[in-house]
């Protein structure tokens, strides 16, 4: 499946019925270097728009909210010792973590790649 | 609150930030750049390692006149620092303080003949400058000096500034001289906000930009925005009024004691000196401390310190990652008694206390130019 987008510039991609979720280049170009990440525990529910995880750069700490509700699968091990994998790959290795959909129809709201592209352009 | 970006103040260098791709915020009134295209992260860096160049024109500048005599010895009525004692071309770091002890702002004097020149915060320069007019009101004229100031710090300052005004190789940390520049008269004081090695220059505005780009001509030197200013004072363990330092604490408090004097504790006739000199005796219930959290997550302004039995003992003032130190760093308040040197604390971040310890400060070995 093609990525969908939040207005909080999470990316989420489904693969079967596990999706991985991260963060936009446009949201980590916007944060500047990345210092530190916390991924959630394996086993956390969450609802579409909780806290999930939090990206801290140098200036500010952000959160990342669940894009759809589920079940956290599995974390990014690899942001901890090198969070600026986020920086550099935020598309790809730069995920946060990977979760079990509760509704796959939760995705029909979130934006295509060219509703978001739209959407990052009107932000300025 | 911040202001809409339409009333915001623009510096004589506000231009030049956005041909150099800055990207602006509102800081005390003044629209201003927390970073350019190269980043917070490599910005603080380049700084340590070469020269960075920050705009500081939104700080206040002003010189003291006395009506008869000596400025300084004016002057001291306000602050605790030993200005009077202050030689020619010599500038000192003090303290406004009020009846409480409480800090209303800190600032930079420098000495010229019987004359002082000060810089303030920019969020404070106005209460600061009719504070000043008022307390010294038909003793002193306060003329507001609507010029630019620019920073060039880290090792190789020296070298860059001194192709454009050989004079700042004379100075010392903590010595300013005035000087010209292409028929412009500056003022050169050999200090910052940094840690490290530099100076502070005053321009006419209208002579800001064209100093600005023959400094950044140089290889060395890169513009340096607010928010690798901030990681930097945090790493060289300086206050930031506002957030570190105000009205709530003392120099006392605020372990601020070595920029005030002996004479000047023994005279007490500063604001605020019965309650410093009484705290100095018998102790105070907040401390200001540096402390390092033993893993990788940043303590932000206002996170919950606790000793490690998990009873509160005081509040984070500034707190964030330093890039150089290559790890977390934060500055706080905690009572007395939990802020020697390597005692175990922790810290309160997302519900969670995490490990951590009082530090010694600064966080990063200094690299002044002394006498």
């Amino acid at each position: 499946m093609s990525k969908k987008f939040t207005k909080d510039h999470e990316w989420i991609s489904l693969d079967g019925d596990v999706a991985t979720v991260g963060i936009t280049d446009y949201a980590q170009s916007q944060l500047g270097d990345v210092v530190f990440v916390e991924v959630p525990e394996v086993g956390k529910q969450v609802s579409q728009g909780d806290d999930a995880a939090v990206v801290e750069s140098v200036k500010a700490a952000s959160e990342v909210y669940a894009p759809v509700s589920g079940e956290v699968v599995e974390g990014n091990g690899e942001l901890e010792g090198n969070p600026a994998l986020v920086n550099e790959d935020a598309d790809n290795s730069g995920w946060f973590f990977k979760m079990k959909l509760a509704d796959t129809g939760e995705l029909d709201g979130l934006m295509d790649e060219a509703a978001y592209a739209e959407y990052v352009k009107e932000l300025g | 609150m911040n202001a809409p970006s339409d009333i915001l103040k623009k510096t004589a260098l506000h231009a030049l930030h956005a041909e150099l791709g800055a990207k602006m915020v509102p800081f005390a009134g003044y629209d201003m750049p927390v970073q350019y295209p190269l980043g917070v992260m490599k910005e603080h860096v380049h700084t340590r390692t070469k020269a960075g160049l920050f705009d500081v024109s939104h700080m206040g500048q002003a010189r003291l006149t006395a009506a008869e005599g000596d400025a300084a010895v004016l002057f001291e009525t306000l602050v605790p620092g030993g200005i009077s004692s202050l030689a020619e071309g010599r500038i000192r770091y003090t303290q406004f303080t009020n009846d409480q002890g409480g800090i209303l702002d800190d600032l930079m004097a420098t000495r010229f003949g019987d004359t002082l020149w000060l810089v303030v915060n920019a969020a404070c320069k106005d209460a600061d400058f009719a504070h000043i007019s008022a307390k010294l009101s038909g003793r002193a004229t306060l003329e507001i000096e609507d010029r630019a100031l620019l920073a060039l710090q880290g090792p190789s300052a020296e070298a860059v500034l001194a192709a454009l005004m050989p004079a700042c190789r004379d100075l010392v940390f903590m010595q300013a001289v005035w000087t010209e520049w292409e028929a412009s008269a500056v003022l050169i004081s050999r200090c910052g906000y940094t840690g490290e090695d530099g100076y502070e220059i005053s321009i006419a505005n209208d002579r800001a930009e064209a100093l600005a780009k023959a400094l950044l001509a140089h290889d060395d030197v890169e513009p340096i925005g607010l928010g690798a200013r901030d990681s930097l004072r945090l790493e060289a363990g300086l206050c930031l009024y506002g957030h570190d330092i105000d009205t709530d604490t003392t120099p006392v408090e605020a372990d601020l004691m070595w920029s005030v004097p002996k004479r000047r504790r023994a005279a007490a006739d500063f604001p605020g000196a019965s309650i410093v000199n009484a705290q100095l005796a018998d102790g105070m219930e907040k401390q200001r401390v540096g402390i390092v959290p033993e893993g990788r997550a940043p303590a932000r302004e206002g996170t919950q310190i606790q000793d490690s039995h998990g009873t509160p003992i005081g509040t984070v003032t500034s707190g964030g990652f330093g890039p150089t130190l290559g790890g977390p760093l934060a500055m706080g308040y905690v009572t007395p008694i939990h802020a020697a040197v390597g005692s175990q604390i922790q810290l309160i971040v997302r519900g969670k206390a995490m490990p951590a310890r009082i530090a010694a400060m600064p966080f990063v070995p200094q690299n002044y130019k002394k006498g």
